[in-house]
């Protein structure tokens, strides 16, 4: 710890020798203990990656390969029907297909609905405003295994029990009050000029909403896309109870757990059913790193 | 458009524009409500009314969801408090949530320390790195993980056998280790959300705070000790309970990676409920939505003990 102290004390005051010779060996001696810190933490990132990497290198090496060397990352040589098993044998092509239909049409719901009621609660005083600012606020952290009971009752009444419709409903429809409340908190400090001139202009209420207000929100509309695709396309809870009679209309994560529960010793399919999985979030993780950073950490900010 | 025109009146005559801006704030009042619907209706009937039905329900005796109602009073609460199993399903998640909570708490906060000076390499590399199971899904993970700690061919196993540390732990198999091993897989799934939370933390203390304390000639150790510690106090409450409220929302990563196994040791209380209610031969919902009310109250204590932290954290820097 004394050789961080020593480094952060000198580096505040940078002389002109060290300005001048930015690889001096005074310069690199001084970084080393940084280097040191770095190499250990890359170690712990290789080991906090591993099980990808694992799941990743089973997923390209027959059964016999996986039990007998399962240390060694590299397959001998590739095998591809693992891919052919999962996608076709155990219809992942159709848990895929049914994950993407329900996080795309979920995520255009919620963002609709949340957006227009981020607007009205962030901009407006209206009649039982405060009443449903508490009941948000309360229930923001209801847990499923609590609603799912009541959840799945209703879903049943109304006739959508085992159809992606009612999964799509009941995902919506359930929690996203952080949404709301981003917006809400948006909106808030757009000024009021803005509509107002707009309204000299003869623009109406919705469509002050829709052609102003909406565009402006931009970077919160592409958070909210974010995270609640995120929290749709790793959804478990309400997919399993709602397919549990229509195996033909699992998500990815259910039929994961259906796909090990049938064939507990083909680890090779179970790799490859995973890394389909996960390829979609990982690949938008990597891509829109940054964004999703911003969104998690926009909640710590409020 | 109308309200175009009755901005005019608002200039031809007073008591015209008198009536029109109330017409003009009805009809406003009319489009809030109409913008709020979709979330009225949805949210009221998959989580408003949900919370509050589960509370009937908890009275009632219904064995499947096409089958009849029956009014018991308060006999599904007494066979709840009656049965061991549901306190041993409270006592993994308490358990659960006290050793997950600090342990991710504390080394995120460390990590996101060091990855937030500017003089390490590879920071934006080691935090993707340390970020990245957080947005794998849950499920999906939790199966793989059954087999990397596989007691026979399992890779977790098989390097404990390489060097020679031991014969082989049966880490989700034994009843002894396997709450440790979820708790671990937990930590390293969830980890890198809170670092995210102290990197976002750290980045609100101004860079002049640190320069003036090292003018006045403050080492690393006491900036960070006089600086950094205490102007996160007040993040270091939300992050906790932040922490602490997703630490009771483990349903997904238990039922896969142990399905509360072996003999409960695993069963957190969303498992307990999910197992009266969607995987007993006959189904009991009553008596599962007493045990959900129960948990569902625990729930609300622990946020509205959350809000008052907030609440108290705010006051506390707004008089600063």
């Amino acid at each position: 710890m004394t050789s961080v102290i020593t480094t952060r004390t000198r580096e505040t005051a940078p002389t002109e020798r060290t300005r001048r010779n930015r690889w001096s060996t005074g310069r690199l001696l001084r970084r080393l203990p940084w280097w040191l810190i770095a190499l250990v933490l890359l170690g712990g990132a290789l080991l906090w990656v591993y099980p990808f990497l694992w799941m990743l290198s089973a997923s390209l090496k027959d059964n016999i390969e996986v039990f007998s060397s399962s240390l060694s990352l590299l397959p001998e040589s590739a095998v591809f029907e693992n891919y052919g098993r999962a996608w076709s044998d155990a219809n992942f092509s159709g848990y895929m297909w049914n994950t993407i239909i329900v996080t795309v049409v979920t995520v255009v719901l919620v963002v609709i609905r949340c957006a227009m009621a981020g607007y009205v609660i962030g901009r407006y005083g209206f009649f039982g405003k405060k009443t449903v600012v508490v009941v948000l606020v309360a229930t923001l952290f209801v847990p499923t295994g609590y609603t799912i009971i009541p959840v799945v009752d209703i879903t049943q009444q109304l006739g959508l029990l085992n159809s992606l419709t009612g999964m799509i409903i009941a995902l919506s429809g359930g929690g996203h009050v952080a949404a709301i409340l981003l917006y809400a908190g948006y909106f808030r400090q757009v000024p009021r000029e803005l509509e107002e001139s707009a309204t000299v202009d003869g623009a109406g209420f919705f469509t002050i909403f829709l052609r102003i207000m909406l565009p402006l929100a931009k970077p919160i509309t592409a958070t909210v896309t974010l995270l609640t695709f995120l929290s749709t396309w790793n959804a478990f809870f309400l997919p399993l109870v709602f397919t549990f009679s229509r195996p033909d209309l699992r998500t990815l994560s259910v039929g994961m757990q259906a796909f090990v529960g049938e064939n507990t010793t083909d680890w090779a399919g179970m790799a490859a059913a995973a890394t389909i999985s996960l390829v979609p979030v990982i690949v938008l993780f990597v891509v829109l790193q940054r964004r999703f950073v911003e969104g998690f950490a926009g909640a710590i900010k409020q | 458009m109308s309200s175009a025109i009755t901005g005019h009146q608002d200039l031809l005559s007073a008591p015209d524009a008198r009536r029109s801006r109330s017409r003009r704030l009805g009809r406003q009042q009319l489009w809030i409500w109409l913008l709020l619907t979709p979330t009225v209706v949805l949210y009221g009937l998959y989580t408003v009314y949900p919370v509050i039905a589960s509370y009937w329900y908890s009275f009632v005796e219904w064995n499947g969801f096409e089958s009849q109602k029956r009014f018991v009073g308060l006999q599904n609460f007494r066979d709840v408090f009656a049965d061991d199993l549901f306190w041993n399903s409270f006592k993994v998640t308490l358990l659960f949530m006290v050793v997950v909570v600090p342990l991710k708490v504390i080394l995120s906060l460390l990590l996101a320390i060091v990855l937030n000076s500017p003089k390490l390499p590879f920071s934006t590399l080691l935090r993707t790195a340390y970020f990245l199971p957080v947005v794998t899904t849950t499920a999906i993970v939790g199966v793989v993980m059954q087999f990397v700690f596989d007691p026979a061919s399992g890779p977790a196993n098989q390097l404990l056998r390489t060097f020679g540390v031991s014969e082989g732990v049966n880490f989700l198999g034994d009843s002894s280790t396997a709450l440790w091993t979820a708790a671990g897989v937990y930590v390293w799934k969830w980890f890198g959300i809170t670092m995210i939370y102290w990197l976002a933390a750290l980045q609100t203390i101004p860079d002049e705070v640190y320069e003036a304390a090292r003018m006045d000639g403050a080492g690393a150790l006491r900036l960070l000790r006089h600086i950094t510690l205490p102007l996160l106090r007040p993040f270091l409450i939300i992050i906790t309970l932040l922490s602490l409220e997703s630490s009771l929302r483990v349903f997904d990563l238990v039922l896969t990676l142990t399905g509360g196994g072996p003999f409960y040791s695993t069963e957190v209380v969303e498992i307990y409920i999910y197992r009266w209610a969607f995987s007993a031969t006959i189904p009991q919902l009553g008596y599962a939505s007493a045990a959900a009310v129960i948990f569902g109250l625990f729930v609300f204590f622990v946020g509205l003990f959350q809000l008052l932290g907030i609440r108290s954290v705010q006051r506390a820097r707004a008089a600063s």
